[in-house]
Protein backbone atom coordinates (compact mmCIF):
# COMPACT_ATOMS: atom_id res chain seq x y z
CA UNK A 1 0.00 0.00 0.00
CA UNK A 2 1.17 3.48 -0.81
CA UNK A 3 2.37 5.84 2.17
CA UNK A 4 -0.57 8.82 2.89
CA UNK A 5 0.19 11.59 0.98
CA UNK A 6 0.17 14.06 4.10
CA UNK A 7 3.06 11.60 5.29
CA UNK A 8 5.97 14.19 6.56
CA UNK A 9 9.08 12.61 5.44
CA UNK A 10 11.60 15.22 6.72
CA UNK A 11 11.31 15.12 10.53
CA UNK A 12 15.00 14.63 11.68
CA UNK A 13 13.90 14.13 14.99
CA UNK A 14 13.20 10.68 14.23
CA UNK A 15 15.28 10.01 11.40
CA UNK A 16 12.79 9.43 9.32
CA UNK A 17 13.77 7.61 5.83
CA UNK A 18 17.44 8.45 6.40
CA UNK A 19 19.39 4.88 6.90
CA UNK A 20 18.39 2.04 5.15
CA UNK A 21 19.38 -1.87 5.03
CA UNK A 22 21.39 -2.36 2.21
CA UNK A 23 22.74 -6.33 2.93
CA UNK A 24 21.57 -9.12 4.10
CA UNK A 25 23.85 -12.29 4.92
CA UNK A 26 23.04 -15.68 6.39
CA UNK A 27 24.35 -19.40 6.81
CA UNK A 28 22.84 -22.45 6.22
CA UNK A 29 20.28 -23.24 8.82
CA UNK A 30 21.39 -26.72 10.16
CA UNK A 31 21.66 -28.70 13.43
CA UNK A 32 24.80 -29.81 13.68
CA UNK A 33 27.26 -26.80 11.72
CA UNK A 34 29.99 -28.58 12.92
CA UNK A 35 31.51 -24.72 12.97
CA UNK A 36 32.41 -22.25 15.88
CA UNK A 37 30.05 -19.35 16.13
CA UNK A 38 33.11 -17.30 15.00
CA UNK A 39 32.69 -19.21 11.75
CA UNK A 40 29.33 -18.58 11.62
CA UNK A 41 29.15 -14.94 12.54
CA UNK A 42 32.19 -14.28 9.62
CA UNK A 43 30.64 -16.09 6.79
CA UNK A 44 27.32 -14.47 7.71
CA UNK A 45 28.80 -10.88 7.70
CA UNK A 46 31.12 -11.62 4.45
CA UNK A 47 27.91 -12.64 2.76
CA UNK A 48 25.50 -9.41 3.92
CA UNK A 49 28.66 -7.07 2.59
CA UNK A 50 29.00 -9.33 -0.89
CA UNK A 51 25.25 -8.81 -0.56
CA UNK A 52 25.61 -5.38 -0.34
CA UNK A 53 28.20 -4.61 -2.93
CA UNK A 54 30.77 -3.17 -0.72
CA UNK A 55 33.88 -4.36 0.05
CA UNK A 56 35.18 -5.20 4.04
CA UNK A 57 37.10 -2.01 4.15
CA UNK A 58 33.56 0.07 3.61
CA UNK A 59 32.90 -1.59 7.13
CA UNK A 60 33.55 0.94 9.84
CA UNK A 61 30.90 0.09 12.72
CA UNK A 62 29.75 -3.61 13.94
CA UNK A 63 26.91 -4.72 16.62
CA UNK A 64 26.02 -8.07 17.83
CA UNK A 65 23.83 -9.36 20.51
CA UNK A 66 24.03 -12.91 22.50
CA UNK A 67 22.81 -14.62 25.07
CA UNK A 68 27.37 -15.55 26.95
CA UNK A 69 26.52 -18.68 23.86
CA UNK A 70 28.65 -16.29 20.52
CA UNK A 71 31.45 -14.89 19.73
CA UNK A 72 32.50 -11.02 19.71
CA UNK A 73 32.60 -8.45 17.00
CA UNK A 74 36.28 -7.72 17.28
CA UNK A 75 37.13 -11.94 16.18
CA UNK A 76 34.57 -11.27 13.12
CA UNK A 77 36.37 -7.75 12.32
CA UNK A 78 39.74 -9.21 12.67
CA UNK A 79 39.06 -12.15 10.48
CA UNK A 80 37.97 -10.00 7.56
CA UNK A 81 40.23 -7.68 8.07
CA UNK A 82 37.70 -4.80 9.39
CA UNK A 83 39.03 -1.92 10.92
CA UNK A 84 36.05 -0.65 13.32
CA UNK A 85 35.89 3.14 14.31
CA UNK A 86 32.67 1.81 16.92
CA UNK A 87 31.46 -1.44 18.05
CA UNK A 88 29.20 -2.81 20.64
CA UNK A 89 28.54 -6.55 22.03
CA UNK A 90 25.75 -6.59 23.89
CA UNK A 91 23.94 -9.35 26.05
CA UNK A 92 20.33 -9.51 24.34
CA UNK A 93 17.68 -11.78 23.02
CA UNK A 94 14.57 -11.30 21.07
CA UNK A 95 14.09 -7.76 21.46
CA UNK A 96 17.65 -7.40 20.29
CA UNK A 97 17.50 -6.78 16.68
CA UNK A 98 15.63 -3.63 16.09
CA UNK A 99 16.74 -2.07 18.80
CA UNK A 100 20.22 -2.70 17.26
CA UNK A 101 19.30 -1.55 13.65
CA UNK A 102 18.67 2.20 16.05
CA UNK A 103 21.75 2.33 17.67
CA UNK A 104 23.16 1.71 14.60
CA UNK A 105 21.10 4.61 13.01
CA UNK A 106 22.65 6.66 16.24
CA UNK A 107 26.10 5.62 15.99
CA UNK A 108 26.19 6.79 12.23
CA UNK A 109 24.24 10.22 12.92
CA UNK A 110 26.40 11.03 14.99
CA UNK A 111 29.64 10.69 13.26
CA UNK A 112 31.43 7.88 14.79
CA UNK A 113 31.03 5.37 11.70
CA UNK A 114 29.53 5.40 8.35
CA UNK A 115 28.35 1.92 7.75
CA UNK A 116 27.73 -0.86 10.71
CA UNK A 117 27.00 -4.33 10.41
CA UNK A 118 24.75 -6.31 12.77
CA UNK A 119 25.32 -10.13 13.25
CA UNK A 120 24.18 -12.93 15.82
CA UNK A 121 26.09 -16.03 15.08
CA UNK A 122 24.94 -18.83 17.41
CA UNK A 123 24.90 -22.70 17.46
CA UNK A 124 21.35 -22.74 18.55
CA UNK A 125 21.23 -26.34 18.73
CA UNK A 126 24.45 -27.80 19.13
CA UNK A 127 25.83 -26.10 21.49
CA UNK A 128 23.83 -23.67 23.63
CA UNK A 129 20.10 -24.26 23.61
CA UNK A 130 18.04 -21.08 24.33
CA UNK A 131 15.27 -23.62 25.26
CA UNK A 132 17.69 -24.18 28.73
CA UNK A 133 18.61 -27.84 28.30
CA UNK A 134 22.09 -29.29 28.84
CA UNK A 135 24.64 -27.24 30.98
CA UNK A 136 22.21 -23.87 31.08
CA UNK A 137 19.80 -26.38 33.15
CA UNK A 138 22.35 -28.06 35.66
CA UNK A 139 23.97 -24.57 36.79
CA UNK A 140 23.05 -23.91 40.70
CA UNK A 141 20.14 -22.03 41.23
CA UNK A 142 21.38 -19.16 42.78
CA UNK A 143 19.64 -15.51 44.58
CA UNK A 144 16.54 -14.25 42.64
CA UNK A 145 16.62 -17.24 40.69
CA UNK A 146 15.10 -18.85 43.66
CA UNK A 147 12.15 -17.41 43.08
CA UNK A 148 11.88 -19.03 39.89
CA UNK A 149 14.36 -21.74 38.64
CA UNK A 150 13.62 -23.53 41.74
CA UNK A 151 9.98 -24.06 40.92
CA UNK A 152 10.97 -26.13 37.43
CA UNK A 153 10.22 -22.60 35.38
CA UNK A 154 12.86 -21.92 33.30
CA UNK A 155 12.59 -22.10 30.32
CA UNK A 156 10.95 -19.81 27.63
CA UNK A 157 8.53 -21.64 27.05
CA UNK A 158 7.62 -22.12 30.29
CA UNK A 159 7.88 -18.97 31.49
CA UNK A 160 5.57 -17.75 28.70
CA UNK A 161 2.94 -19.74 28.85
CA UNK A 162 1.40 -18.40 31.77
CA UNK A 163 0.70 -15.10 29.55
CA UNK A 164 -1.13 -17.46 26.74
CA UNK A 165 -2.92 -19.55 29.43
CA UNK A 166 -4.99 -16.62 31.60
CA UNK A 167 -5.35 -15.19 27.20
CA UNK A 168 -7.63 -17.88 26.44
CA UNK A 169 -9.30 -17.56 29.93
CA UNK A 170 -9.88 -13.90 29.31
CA UNK A 171 -10.95 -13.48 25.30
CA UNK A 172 -11.56 -17.32 24.60
CA UNK A 173 -8.88 -17.66 23.02
CA UNK A 174 -8.29 -21.38 21.41
CA UNK A 175 -5.59 -23.97 21.18
CA UNK A 176 -6.74 -24.32 17.40
CA UNK A 177 -6.46 -20.90 16.78
CA UNK A 178 -3.26 -20.11 17.60
CA UNK A 179 -1.89 -23.73 16.26
CA UNK A 180 -3.06 -21.67 12.37
CA UNK A 181 -0.07 -19.84 13.44
CA UNK A 182 2.51 -22.83 12.79
CA UNK A 183 0.54 -24.22 9.49
CA UNK A 184 0.53 -21.19 8.02
CA UNK A 185 4.50 -20.80 8.68
CA UNK A 186 4.85 -24.04 7.56
CA UNK A 187 2.77 -23.24 4.13
CA UNK A 188 5.66 -20.30 3.85
CA UNK A 189 8.77 -22.25 4.68
CA UNK A 190 7.47 -24.54 2.18
CA UNK A 191 8.86 -22.48 -0.78
CA UNK A 192 11.57 -21.31 0.94
CA UNK A 193 14.46 -23.26 0.06
CA UNK A 194 17.01 -22.68 2.82
CA UNK A 195 14.01 -23.54 5.95
CA UNK A 196 15.13 -25.83 8.12
CA UNK A 197 11.41 -27.50 8.25
CA UNK A 198 10.26 -27.53 4.69
CA UNK A 199 7.38 -29.87 5.10
CA UNK A 200 3.73 -28.34 5.60
CA UNK A 201 1.66 -29.49 9.10
CA UNK A 202 -1.83 -28.83 9.81
CA UNK A 203 -3.46 -27.46 12.65
CA UNK A 204 -4.49 -30.93 13.55
CA UNK A 205 -0.68 -32.13 13.49
CA UNK A 206 0.22 -29.29 15.91
CA UNK A 207 -2.70 -29.94 18.26
CA UNK A 208 -1.52 -34.25 18.16
CA UNK A 209 1.79 -33.55 18.73
CA UNK A 210 3.12 -34.03 22.70
CA UNK A 211 2.77 -31.54 25.20
CA UNK A 212 5.93 -29.31 26.06
CA UNK A 213 3.89 -27.38 28.74
CA UNK A 214 0.47 -26.43 28.69
CA UNK A 215 -0.54 -25.28 26.61
CA UNK A 216 2.12 -25.13 24.36
CA UNK A 217 2.69 -28.73 22.02
CA UNK A 218 5.90 -29.75 20.77
CA UNK A 219 4.91 -27.84 17.31
CA UNK A 220 3.92 -24.93 18.79
CA UNK A 221 7.33 -23.99 19.99
CA UNK A 222 10.25 -22.85 17.25
CA UNK A 223 12.82 -24.97 15.85
CA UNK A 224 16.33 -24.43 17.65
CA UNK A 225 19.16 -24.52 14.73
CA UNK A 226 22.95 -23.14 14.07
CA UNK A 227 23.46 -20.62 11.86
CA UNK A 228 25.10 -16.82 11.65
CA UNK A 229 22.64 -14.05 10.05
CA UNK A 230 24.05 -10.23 9.49
CA UNK A 231 22.71 -7.13 8.19
CA UNK A 232 24.38 -4.14 7.14
CA UNK A 233 22.89 -0.61 7.89
CA UNK A 234 24.01 2.79 6.29
CA UNK A 235 22.81 6.49 5.58
CA UNK A 236 20.05 6.43 2.46
CA UNK A 237 22.27 8.24 0.62
CA UNK A 238 24.99 6.29 0.55
CA UNK A 239 22.52 3.29 0.12
CA UNK A 240 22.10 4.40 -4.22
CA UNK A 241 26.10 3.16 -4.35
CA UNK A 242 25.00 -0.45 -3.61
CA UNK A 243 23.55 -3.40 -5.40
CA UNK A 244 19.88 -3.79 -4.40
CA UNK A 245 17.16 -1.56 -3.61
CA UNK A 246 17.36 0.07 -0.28
CA UNK A 247 15.49 -1.15 2.77
CA UNK A 248 14.57 2.20 3.97
CA UNK A 249 14.08 2.35 7.87
CA UNK A 250 11.10 4.76 8.93
CA UNK A 251 11.14 4.34 12.66
CA UNK A 252 12.15 2.14 15.33
CA UNK A 253 11.79 1.38 19.03
CA UNK A 254 13.48 -0.81 21.17
CA UNK A 255 12.95 -2.05 25.00
CA UNK A 256 9.91 -1.57 25.49
CA UNK A 257 9.60 -2.05 29.36
CA UNK A 258 6.49 -2.95 31.23
CA UNK A 259 6.84 -0.05 34.41
CA UNK A 260 8.06 -3.01 36.64
CA UNK A 261 10.06 -6.03 35.73
CA UNK A 262 7.24 -8.78 34.62
CA UNK A 263 9.28 -12.27 34.53
CA UNK A 264 7.30 -12.50 37.49
CA UNK A 265 4.25 -10.59 35.88
CA UNK A 266 4.18 -8.24 38.54
CA UNK A 267 2.49 -5.30 36.22
CA UNK A 268 -1.03 -4.91 35.17
CA UNK A 269 -2.26 -7.67 32.65
CA UNK A 270 -0.05 -10.08 32.31
CA UNK A 271 -1.07 -11.03 28.49
CA UNK A 272 -0.57 -7.64 27.76
CA UNK A 273 3.03 -7.32 26.01
CA UNK A 274 5.60 -5.72 25.00
CA UNK A 275 3.61 -4.19 21.80
CA UNK A 276 1.46 -2.41 23.87
CA UNK A 277 3.90 0.25 25.00
CA UNK A 278 6.29 -0.06 21.47
CA UNK A 279 3.23 1.02 19.83
CA UNK A 280 3.12 4.48 21.13
CA UNK A 281 6.42 5.14 19.77
CA UNK A 282 6.79 2.85 16.49
CA UNK A 283 3.50 4.27 14.63
CA UNK A 284 4.47 7.96 15.20
CA UNK A 285 7.59 7.46 14.57
CA UNK A 286 7.23 5.49 11.44
CA UNK A 287 3.79 7.91 10.44
CA UNK A 288 1.98 5.30 9.25
CA UNK A 289 -0.15 2.54 11.41
CA UNK A 290 -0.71 -1.25 11.44
CA UNK A 291 -2.71 -0.50 8.18
CA UNK A 292 -0.25 0.92 5.87
CA UNK A 293 1.38 -2.89 6.65
CA UNK A 294 2.11 -4.95 3.78
CA UNK A 295 4.00 -7.46 5.37
CA UNK A 296 5.01 -8.45 9.33
CA UNK A 297 7.79 -10.34 10.26
CA UNK A 298 6.88 -11.19 14.09
CA UNK A 299 9.22 -13.11 16.90
CA UNK A 300 7.42 -16.32 16.91
CA UNK A 301 9.35 -18.32 19.57
CA UNK A 302 6.16 -19.76 19.98
CA UNK A 303 2.79 -19.90 17.79
CA UNK A 304 1.37 -17.47 20.24
CA UNK A 305 3.87 -14.90 21.10
CA UNK A 306 2.84 -13.95 17.50
CA UNK A 307 -0.38 -14.10 18.39
CA UNK A 308 0.21 -11.47 21.49
CA UNK A 309 2.54 -8.92 19.42
CA UNK A 310 0.17 -8.56 16.52
CA UNK A 311 -2.55 -7.86 19.03
CA UNK A 312 -0.56 -5.18 21.03
CA UNK A 313 1.13 -3.20 18.01
CA UNK A 314 -2.48 -2.77 16.85
CA UNK A 315 -3.16 -5.44 13.76
CA UNK A 316 -6.00 -6.11 15.65
CA UNK A 317 -8.08 -5.70 18.74
CA UNK A 318 -6.88 -6.92 22.12
CA UNK A 319 -8.26 -9.87 22.43
CA UNK A 320 -9.29 -10.34 18.97
CA UNK A 321 -5.89 -12.35 17.85
CA UNK A 322 -6.64 -15.61 18.10
CA UNK A 323 -8.97 -14.45 15.24
CA UNK A 324 -6.42 -12.53 13.23
CA UNK A 325 -3.80 -15.31 13.37
CA UNK A 326 -6.24 -17.87 11.63
CA UNK A 327 -8.71 -16.34 9.55
CA UNK A 328 -5.96 -15.99 6.29
CA UNK A 329 -4.90 -12.57 7.01
CA UNK A 330 -1.56 -13.83 7.26
CA UNK A 331 -1.09 -16.55 5.28
CA UNK A 332 0.83 -15.52 1.32
CA UNK A 333 -1.70 -14.46 -0.78
CA UNK A 334 -3.64 -12.87 2.44
CA UNK A 335 -4.37 -9.18 3.04
CA UNK A 336 -1.13 -8.68 5.34
CA UNK A 337 1.26 -12.52 5.66
CA UNK A 338 3.31 -12.72 8.49
CA UNK A 339 6.95 -14.67 8.62
CA UNK A 340 6.90 -15.09 5.01
CA UNK A 341 9.75 -17.21 5.30
CA UNK A 342 8.67 -19.26 7.74
CA UNK A 343 10.04 -17.32 10.63
CA UNK A 344 11.69 -19.45 13.97
CA UNK A 345 9.06 -21.82 14.01
CA UNK A 346 10.05 -23.62 10.37
CA UNK A 347 13.09 -21.38 8.43
CA UNK A 348 15.21 -21.59 11.56
CA UNK A 349 16.09 -19.96 15.07
CA UNK A 350 18.51 -17.06 15.04
CA UNK A 351 17.05 -14.82 17.74
CA UNK A 352 15.48 -12.44 15.71
CA UNK A 353 17.14 -11.29 12.79
CA UNK A 354 16.05 -13.72 10.11
CA UNK A 355 12.57 -12.10 9.89
CA UNK A 356 14.61 -9.07 9.40
CA UNK A 357 16.18 -10.18 6.51
CA UNK A 358 13.16 -11.65 4.68
CA UNK A 359 11.40 -8.54 4.91
CA UNK A 360 14.29 -6.87 3.43
CA UNK A 361 14.28 -9.24 0.00
CA UNK A 362 10.82 -8.49 0.36
CA UNK A 363 10.46 -4.74 -0.17
CA UNK A 364 13.91 -5.64 -2.62
CA UNK A 365 10.74 -7.83 -4.29
CA UNK A 366 13.55 -10.03 -4.84
CA UNK A 367 12.70 -12.76 -2.33
CA UNK A 368 15.16 -16.30 -2.57
CA UNK A 369 12.52 -18.22 -3.86
CA UNK A 370 11.72 -21.28 -6.53
CA UNK A 371 11.09 -19.02 -9.13
CA UNK A 372 12.83 -18.29 -11.99
CA UNK A 373 15.67 -16.39 -12.94
CA UNK A 374 15.85 -13.64 -15.15
CA UNK A 375 18.83 -12.22 -17.64
CA UNK A 376 19.50 -9.24 -15.26
CA UNK A 377 20.01 -11.79 -12.26
CA UNK A 378 16.52 -11.11 -10.54
CA UNK A 379 13.75 -13.94 -9.77
CA UNK A 380 10.53 -13.64 -11.98
CA UNK A 381 8.11 -13.59 -9.84
CA UNK A 382 4.99 -15.77 -10.35
CA UNK A 383 2.96 -15.43 -7.43
CA UNK A 384 1.83 -18.70 -7.27
CA UNK A 385 1.69 -19.50 -3.57
CA UNK A 386 1.08 -23.43 -3.96
CA UNK A 387 3.51 -25.88 -2.73
CA UNK A 388 7.10 -25.09 -4.03
CA UNK A 389 6.47 -21.78 -5.82
CA UNK A 390 6.35 -18.41 -5.23
CA UNK A 391 6.63 -16.48 -1.93
CA UNK A 392 7.48 -13.21 -3.24
CA UNK A 393 4.62 -10.81 -1.86
CA UNK A 394 3.23 -8.53 -4.46
CA UNK A 395 4.16 -4.83 -4.66
CA UNK A 396 5.09 -4.86 -0.94
CA UNK A 397 5.85 -0.98 0.20
CA UNK A 398 5.48 -1.32 3.67
CA UNK A 399 6.93 -4.13 6.22
CA UNK A 400 6.86 -4.29 10.06
CA UNK A 401 9.90 -6.36 12.40
CA UNK A 402 8.16 -7.14 15.90
CA UNK A 403 11.05 -8.54 18.47
CA UNK A 404 10.62 -9.42 21.65
CA UNK A 405 12.35 -11.26 24.60
CA UNK A 406 10.55 -11.36 27.79
CA UNK A 407 6.61 -10.73 27.56
CA UNK A 408 7.69 -6.92 28.73
CA UNK A 409 10.34 -6.42 26.55
CA UNK A 410 10.76 -5.62 22.76
CA UNK A 411 11.50 -3.87 19.78
CA UNK A 412 10.19 -3.08 16.32
CA UNK A 413 11.27 -1.23 13.21
CA UNK A 414 9.25 -0.49 10.54
CA UNK A 415 11.07 -0.34 6.80
CA UNK A 416 9.77 0.82 3.33
CA UNK A 417 10.68 0.09 -0.25
CA UNK A 418 13.28 2.86 -1.42
CA UNK B 1 25.50 -15.92 56.41
CA UNK B 2 25.84 -17.80 52.59
CA UNK B 3 23.33 -20.97 51.89
CA UNK B 4 24.03 -23.91 50.05
CA UNK B 5 21.88 -26.39 50.14
CA UNK B 6 20.47 -29.12 47.91
CA UNK B 7 16.66 -29.11 47.00
CA UNK B 8 15.46 -31.96 44.68
CA UNK B 9 18.60 -32.90 43.51
CA UNK B 10 18.95 -29.15 42.78
CA UNK B 11 22.29 -27.11 44.10
CA UNK B 12 20.16 -23.56 45.57
CA UNK B 13 22.66 -20.91 46.64
CA UNK B 14 22.53 -17.50 48.22
CA UNK B 15 25.64 -15.45 49.00
CA UNK B 16 26.33 -13.43 52.13
CA UNK B 17 25.74 -10.09 49.60
CA UNK B 18 22.30 -11.21 48.74
CA UNK B 19 20.56 -9.78 51.80
CA UNK B 20 16.94 -9.46 50.79
CA UNK B 21 16.86 -12.86 49.74
CA UNK B 22 18.53 -14.00 52.96
CA UNK B 23 15.92 -12.29 55.19
CA UNK B 24 13.06 -13.45 52.60
CA UNK B 25 14.02 -17.25 52.67
CA UNK B 26 15.00 -16.63 56.92
CA UNK B 27 11.13 -15.89 57.19
CA UNK B 28 9.90 -18.99 55.21
CA UNK B 29 12.37 -21.14 56.85
CA UNK B 30 9.90 -20.62 59.97
CA UNK B 31 6.89 -20.99 57.52
CA UNK B 32 5.97 -17.56 58.11
CA UNK B 33 5.51 -15.48 54.59
CA UNK B 34 7.11 -11.73 54.92
CA UNK B 35 7.64 -9.03 51.88
CA UNK B 36 8.47 -5.76 52.28
CA UNK B 37 6.22 -2.79 52.64
CA UNK B 38 7.81 0.18 51.52
CA UNK B 39 8.37 2.71 54.33
CA UNK B 40 7.73 5.35 51.96
CA UNK B 41 4.21 4.79 50.11
CA UNK B 42 3.51 1.31 52.02
CA UNK B 43 2.90 -0.91 49.53
CA UNK B 44 4.28 -4.53 49.53
CA UNK B 45 6.04 -6.27 46.68
CA UNK B 46 7.19 -9.32 45.33
CA UNK B 47 10.05 -10.76 45.05
CA UNK B 48 12.31 -8.97 47.08
CA UNK B 49 14.21 -6.31 45.36
CA UNK B 50 16.34 -3.47 46.61
CA UNK B 51 13.88 -0.27 46.04
CA UNK B 52 10.50 0.19 45.69
CA UNK B 53 9.16 -0.02 42.29
CA UNK B 54 6.61 2.20 42.53
CA UNK B 55 8.21 5.21 44.74
CA UNK B 56 11.99 4.47 44.66
CA UNK B 57 12.88 4.16 48.14
CA UNK B 58 15.56 2.28 49.60
CA UNK B 59 13.67 1.86 53.09
CA UNK B 60 11.00 -1.10 53.52
CA UNK B 61 10.24 -3.24 56.58
CA UNK B 62 9.89 -6.72 56.82
CA UNK B 63 6.41 -7.73 57.41
CA UNK B 64 3.97 -10.26 57.86
CA UNK B 65 1.64 -11.27 54.78
CA UNK B 66 -0.83 -13.61 55.00
CA UNK B 67 -0.46 -16.72 51.89
CA UNK B 68 -3.86 -16.74 50.79
CA UNK B 69 -5.43 -16.17 47.02
CA UNK B 70 -6.66 -17.40 44.10
CA UNK B 71 -4.40 -18.55 41.25
CA UNK B 72 -4.79 -15.91 38.25
CA UNK B 73 -2.70 -18.33 35.37
CA UNK B 74 -0.61 -21.57 35.54
CA UNK B 75 1.31 -24.27 33.38
CA UNK B 76 1.31 -27.79 33.39
CA UNK B 77 4.98 -28.74 32.78
CA UNK B 78 5.24 -31.97 30.67
CA UNK B 79 8.34 -31.75 29.15
CA UNK B 80 11.23 -30.73 32.28
CA UNK B 81 14.32 -28.95 31.16
CA UNK B 82 15.53 -28.85 34.69
CA UNK B 83 16.44 -32.68 35.41
CA UNK B 84 15.46 -32.37 38.92
CA UNK B 85 11.70 -32.00 37.81
CA UNK B 86 11.59 -35.05 35.56
CA UNK B 87 10.41 -37.44 37.68
CA UNK B 88 7.87 -34.64 38.71
CA UNK B 89 5.95 -34.52 35.50
CA UNK B 90 3.36 -32.96 34.94
CA UNK B 91 3.62 -30.39 37.42
CA UNK B 92 1.86 -26.94 37.59
CA UNK B 93 3.79 -23.70 38.04
CA UNK B 94 1.14 -21.36 39.39
CA UNK B 95 0.63 -17.43 39.42
CA UNK B 96 -0.98 -16.68 42.53
CA UNK B 97 -3.01 -13.31 43.02
CA UNK B 98 -2.41 -12.63 46.56
CA UNK B 99 -5.65 -11.29 48.75
CA UNK B 100 -3.25 -9.19 50.24
CA UNK B 101 -2.81 -5.33 48.35
CA UNK B 102 -5.05 -6.92 44.98
CA UNK B 103 -6.22 -4.61 43.02
CA UNK B 104 -3.26 -1.62 44.67
CA UNK B 105 -2.34 0.47 43.24
CA UNK B 106 -4.10 0.09 39.95
CA UNK B 107 -7.31 -1.82 39.78
CA UNK B 108 -4.84 -4.51 37.62
CA UNK B 109 -2.49 -4.76 39.76
CA UNK B 110 -1.82 -7.62 42.31
CA UNK B 111 1.20 -9.29 44.23
CA UNK B 112 1.69 -12.42 42.13
CA UNK B 113 3.44 -14.91 43.64
CA UNK B 114 5.22 -18.04 41.92
CA UNK B 115 4.83 -21.91 43.30
CA UNK B 116 4.23 -24.94 42.60
CA UNK B 117 1.06 -27.12 43.65
CA UNK B 118 1.99 -29.11 46.42
CA UNK B 119 0.24 -31.22 49.35
CA UNK B 120 -0.17 -29.82 52.67
CA UNK B 121 3.12 -30.82 53.52
CA UNK B 122 4.61 -29.15 50.88
CA UNK B 123 5.73 -32.47 48.34
CA UNK B 124 5.32 -31.85 44.67
CA UNK B 125 1.39 -32.43 44.12
CA UNK B 126 0.35 -35.94 42.25
CA UNK B 127 -1.14 -35.89 38.94
CA UNK B 128 -4.65 -36.09 40.38
CA UNK B 129 -4.04 -33.01 41.86
CA UNK B 130 -2.21 -31.74 39.83
CA UNK B 131 -5.85 -32.29 37.12
CA UNK B 132 -8.31 -30.63 39.60
CA UNK B 133 -6.71 -26.96 39.84
CA UNK B 134 -7.49 -23.90 37.36
CA UNK B 135 -7.59 -20.37 37.20
CA UNK B 136 -9.41 -19.10 40.38
CA UNK B 137 -8.84 -22.12 42.55
CA UNK B 138 -8.12 -20.83 45.58
CA UNK B 139 -4.96 -21.76 47.68
CA UNK B 140 -2.83 -21.43 50.70
CA UNK B 141 0.98 -20.88 51.25
CA UNK B 142 2.57 -24.17 52.62
CA UNK B 143 6.18 -25.00 52.53
CA UNK B 144 8.68 -27.19 51.23
CA UNK B 145 11.42 -27.52 54.17
CA UNK B 146 15.21 -27.51 52.37
CA UNK B 147 17.63 -26.88 54.84
CA UNK B 148 18.52 -25.13 57.99
CA UNK B 149 17.25 -21.98 56.91
CA UNK B 150 15.70 -22.30 53.53
CA UNK B 151 12.18 -23.20 52.70
CA UNK B 152 10.34 -22.57 49.77
CA UNK B 153 6.73 -21.15 49.24
CA UNK B 154 4.52 -23.70 47.78
CA UNK B 155 0.97 -23.37 47.14
CA UNK B 156 -1.89 -25.54 48.03
CA UNK B 157 -5.76 -25.76 47.67
CA UNK B 158 -7.26 -24.12 50.34
CA UNK B 159 -9.70 -26.69 51.86
CA UNK B 160 -11.64 -23.96 54.02
CA UNK B 161 -12.44 -21.82 51.34
CA UNK B 162 -15.34 -21.58 48.88
CA UNK B 163 -14.15 -23.02 45.46
CA UNK B 164 -15.34 -22.19 42.18
CA UNK B 165 -17.75 -24.62 40.81
CA UNK B 166 -15.16 -25.66 37.88
CA UNK B 167 -11.77 -23.86 37.70
CA UNK B 168 -10.78 -22.37 34.27
CA UNK B 169 -9.10 -25.61 32.71
CA UNK B 170 -6.88 -25.64 29.56
CA UNK B 171 -9.51 -27.79 27.20
CA UNK B 172 -7.92 -31.20 27.26
ZN1 LIG C 1 7.34 2.91 47.79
Amino acid sequence: MPLPADVDTSTPKHLRDKYAIVGVGETTYTRGSGKTTRALGSWAVRNAIEDAGLKPSDIDGMLSYQSGDSTFSPMIAGDLGIRLNFYMDVFGGGSSTEALVGMAMGVIEAGMCKTVVIFRAMNGFSQVRIGGTGARAAAPVSGDMLHGRAYGWQSAGQMFSLTFMRHMHDYGTTPAQVAAVKAIHSEHAGNNPKAFYKERVTVEDVLKSRYICKPLHLLDCCVETDNGTALIVTRADRAKDCRHTPALIRGVVGRCNKPRMDMHYQHGPISTVAGHYGKEILWPNAGVGPEDVDITGSYDAFTFTTMLQLEDYGFCKKGEGGHYVSDGTMRLGGRRPNNTSGGHLCEGYTHGLNMVIENVRQLRHDVDDSCPVGPDGKRQHTYDYRPGGCRQVKDVEVSANLGWAMPGTGSAMVMRRG
Amino acid sequence: MAINATYLGMPLEINDLDVENLEYFKHCAAHDFHLQRCDSCGLLRYPPTTACPWCASPKSTWTRVEGKGAVHSYSEVHHAIQPAFKAHTPYLILLVDLDAQKGKPTADEALRVVGNLATPDGKLAPPEMVRSVGIGTRVRMVFSDVAPGLAIPQWTIDEKAAQPAKPWRYPD
